[in-house]
């Protein structure tokens, strides 16, 4: 297919993928402040969301305060914010738009159809509406585009850079989630079984949809060992590291091309330390120098997919 | 030509509705209002979410607008249908043989039958292409040709769009929001389809590749998603499953043009291109295109690569050239035009240009290579000033203009609030030349939404109906 279609399908799906990411971000950190009464400390969980996404610096080039209005604005709604919400609905589209031919007609709708509601949002709207319900709302469009692409499209390389897209993306914000939240999941700072550590770690499941999914792999109580196992290391939880790393795989593997071999080396070789890996060594290492490679090396491999596949100097 | 009534598709001078309207006539009466009310918000509402829109070039802000659609279709009598496609096929095929010939033996012109100059001079007349054989020798494989029913019941040719003619999306769309919305309209009579453009023009597009493969490559080439028409190219390049490209997705080597794909570099046989000749090679015309394909005339010329339509089409279609038409159907064919021209004064000549000055009231006048609705002296509705404005142009260069007599174009009922009131419409059919011609019944039905506007241009306050042939 065209390399600048499929580039365009990349980051179509990336988008999508990074406008839902960030929605479960603030929801996380929406709930987790509702749970802390002190009104000063409410506006410490509000740092998290900007760190996880790397946006603390824009953030206080234009806002002197952290707190739940402030941020919340900047990351849902703010389209000078380039990875806020409204931007990564903007700029799906916009991918989208530039490819009308090359996608299902169900899919532009989604996507066209949530970016027209979405320039329909504001405070005042998010407000009335509910926070929560807004964040579900980004969510559900996220989960129609995954299932009409996955009910409609053919099974050519367009689904597959398609699918390449998603798992990149989400491959990188779990690792963020947990890089953020890293400190409530060590031991040393641990206060032993308390609520707070409770709801803390539920809400990481929860932001990543795995709350059941633990409870259901390890029917026991919530420890960080475990937690920190099924995020990275689970193969069957869909939101992991292995398993988004595995659908990498997977897509580079149905798209090659006789320049992505040093693309498939990196992403196997990142699979292997995932597939092989033990929770025990990772903690004993560091999980956050863990994680600090480990998207360290989704960014080398990010690059060597634009090189390989994309770059309009491939064929020329 | 009598200028004062127009034609009323649907209601005769009686007052009566005509046969061929009766059914929906009868539809119309029979259907709450409320539900023709909610059935038109849901059409803007499927518009919109479809995206079916155009760009409006020079408006800052909407970029995006979309065209108003208006649910009375315009329809036509099987009969009739079948009598104008005959003289479109006429038309068109004379066309072709026409732009075969000045870039070959230029038999007409040494006939004598239209002036050299008039051929040669034009700007839209390409000496690259002079000698070039094309397969098929078919140069406009796709034609709009907008017609217009005037007063007296009869269809005149407005204007042959030989260039990239656009607006075939909307009439698919058209008839799909159509049956969507209302399908009791198309159980209780016989609508001819029109859902197999696609296929039609794909089949003739097959047809005309260089070389003998079983699976040509063919592309549509885009300017890209900043166009106008950027919706219809991607349409059209996914109902007929094509790849929909832009100039830097080409390139040319060896003579021959490959597109850049994610395997490396494929051979592409037909290009459809919707970008006009100037901007195609930046090689051979405008240095400054972005959008075209350097290299791209060379592999042309080499017979390497179809293009559709073919470079230099424009001289054709270019309205000085407009008036010529029927002795190109006498001189090829030997036939007589069974589709009227509308008489055409050309400012170039002294007496015509004189008359146009005298009548300035009564005349339509417009820049030979305008397009688009932009540009037009209309003049029974424009003001004294305008008309004097427009003088003014036309004296500091006569040679650019062509009048022609106010036609009363027919009208159609069309929603305008909540009523219905007569809007002026044209027609644009879309005729398809591979190895035969082909075209879908109807066409494109335009409507000037403005009450008594002519200009039924989507750039300047016009909309779109379904168009119906019945039999």
């Amino acid at each position: 297919m065209l390399s600048r279609v499929a580039s365009n399908l990349y980051w179509l799906s990336r988008y999508v993928e990074r406008a839902e990411n960030t929605a479960r971000v603030l929801d996380v950190a929406w709930r987790m402040s509702l749970l802390v009464k002190e009104p000063r400390l409410q506006d410490q969980e509000w740092f998290a969301p900007l760190n996880i996404t790397g946006t603390l610096f824009p953030f206080s080039g234009r806002h002197s305060t952290v707190c739940a209005r402030e941020v919340l604005h900047f990351m849902a709604l703010d389209p000078e914010n380039p990875s806020s919400i409204h931007s990564c609905a903007r700029q799906a589209r916009e991918n989208a738009r530039a490819i009308r031919g090359a996608i299902t007609s169900e899919m532009w709708e989604v996507v066209n159809a949530t970016w027209l509601e979405m320039q329909q949002m504001d405070e005042a709207r998010l407000a009335a509406r509910g926070v929560s319900t807004f964040f579900d709302w980004v969510k559900e469009r996220s989960h129609l585009f995954r299932g009409v692409t996955f009910g409609t499209m053919r099974r050519d390389d367009a689904y597959h850079f398609t699918r390449l897209g998603t798992h990149v993306e989400r491959a990188d914000s779990t690792a963020r989630i947990l890089d953020v939240k890293y400190h409530i999941l060590l031991p040393s700072v641990k206060d032993v079984g308390g609520a707070v550590d409770y709801y803390q770690w539920s809400a990481v499941l929860r932001s990543v949809s795995a709350f059941e999914a633990y409870r259901q792999s390890y029917r026991d109580v919530i420890t960080p060992l475990r937690l920190a196992e099924l995020l990275i290391l689970r193969g069957d939880i869909p939101r992991s590291l292995l398993f988004c790393v595995q659908q990498v795989n997977d897509m580079l593997a149905l798209v090659r091309n006789d320049r992505s071999a040093e693309c498939l080396r990196q992403a196997g070789r990142l699979l292997a330390q995932l597939r092989y890996g033990r929770i025990q060594d990772i903690f004993a290492g560091g999980l956050h120098e863990y994680l600090t490679d480990y998207l360290d090396d989704m960014q080398e491999l990010s690059t060597q997919i634009q090189a390989s596949f994309f770059s309009p100097a491939l064929a020329g | 030509m009598p200028l004062q009534k127009f034609y009323n598709e649907m209601v005769a001078e009686d007052g009566g509705v005509r046969a061929h309207y009766r059914a929906f006539a009868e539809w119309l009466r029979d259907t709450p209002p409320e539900r023709i009310v909610q059935n038109r918000q849901a059409a803007d509402l499927l518009f919109h979410r479809v995206g079916i829109t155009f760009a409006v070039y020079g408006e800052a802000s909407g970029t995006e607008r979309l065209i108003p659609f208006d649910i009375v279709p315009h329809v036509i009598p099987g009969a009739r249908w079948d009598r104008l496609a005959e003289g479109l096929r006429q038309r068109v095929t004379a066309l072709n043989r026409f732009l075969h010939d000045i870039y070959h033996g230029q038999e007409i012109l040494r006939a004598g039958r239209i002036p050299r100059e008039e051929v040669e001079g034009n700007s839209q007349f390409r000496r690259e292409m002079i000698g070039v054989d094309v397969p098929g020798g078919v140069y406009a494989h796709i034609a709009g040709v907008d017609l217009v029913k005037n007063a007296d019941g009869e269809y005149y040719v407005l204007e042959d769009n030989l260039r990239t003619p656009s607006g075939v999306s909307y009439m698919l769309e058209n008839r799909k929001m159509m049956m969507r919305l209302f399908p009791e309209l198309f159980a209780g009579q016989t609508i001819r389809p029109v859902d197999h453009y696609p296929d039609l023009l794909l089949e003739g597009l097959r047809e005309m590749a260089p070389r003998d493969v079983e699976n040509p490559v063919i592309v549509l080439l885009t300017p890209g998603h900043f166009n106008s028409a950027y919706f219809e190219h991607a349409f059209l390049a996914q109902q007929m499953g094509i790849e929909l490209v832009e100039g830097q997705d080409l390139f040319v080597q060896d003579r021959t043009v490959f597109m850049r794909t994610t395997q490396g570099p494929q051979r592409v046989d037909v290009v459809y291109r919707r970008i006009d000749d100037d901007f195609l090679d930046p090689l051979a015309f405008r240095p400054d295109s972005m959008l075209g394909v350097p290299g791209l005339l060379e592999a042309y010329r080499a017979g390497r690569v179809t293009l559709a339509n073919a470079i230099g089409t424009g001289v054709a279609d270019d309205k000085s050239m407009y008036p010529f038409v029927p002795e190109m159907i006498r001189f090829y064919l030997g036939e007589e035009p069974i589709l009227a021209n509308v008489p055409t004064y050309l400012l170039r000549n002294p007496e015509d240009l004189a008359y146009t000055l005298g009548h300035l009231e009564d005349l339509v006048v417009k820049e030979a290579q305008g397009s688009g609705g932009y540009g037009m002296l209309v003049g029974p509705t424009a003001t004294r000033e305008e008309r004097e404005r427009y003088r003014q142009r036309i004296l500091d260069a006569p040679e650019r203009f062509i009048a022609q007599p106010t036609l009363s174009l027919s009208q159609v009922p069309t929603f305008c609030g909540e009523a219905l009131a007569p809007r002026h419409v044209d027609l644009r059919p879309y005729v398809l030349t591979g190895r035969e011609v082909r075209f879908v019944p109807g066409g494109l039905t335009r409507v000037a939404l403005r009450e008594g506007s002519l200009v039924v241009n989507s750039s300047q306050g016009g909309g779109v109906k379904d168009t119906w042939v019945v039999d």
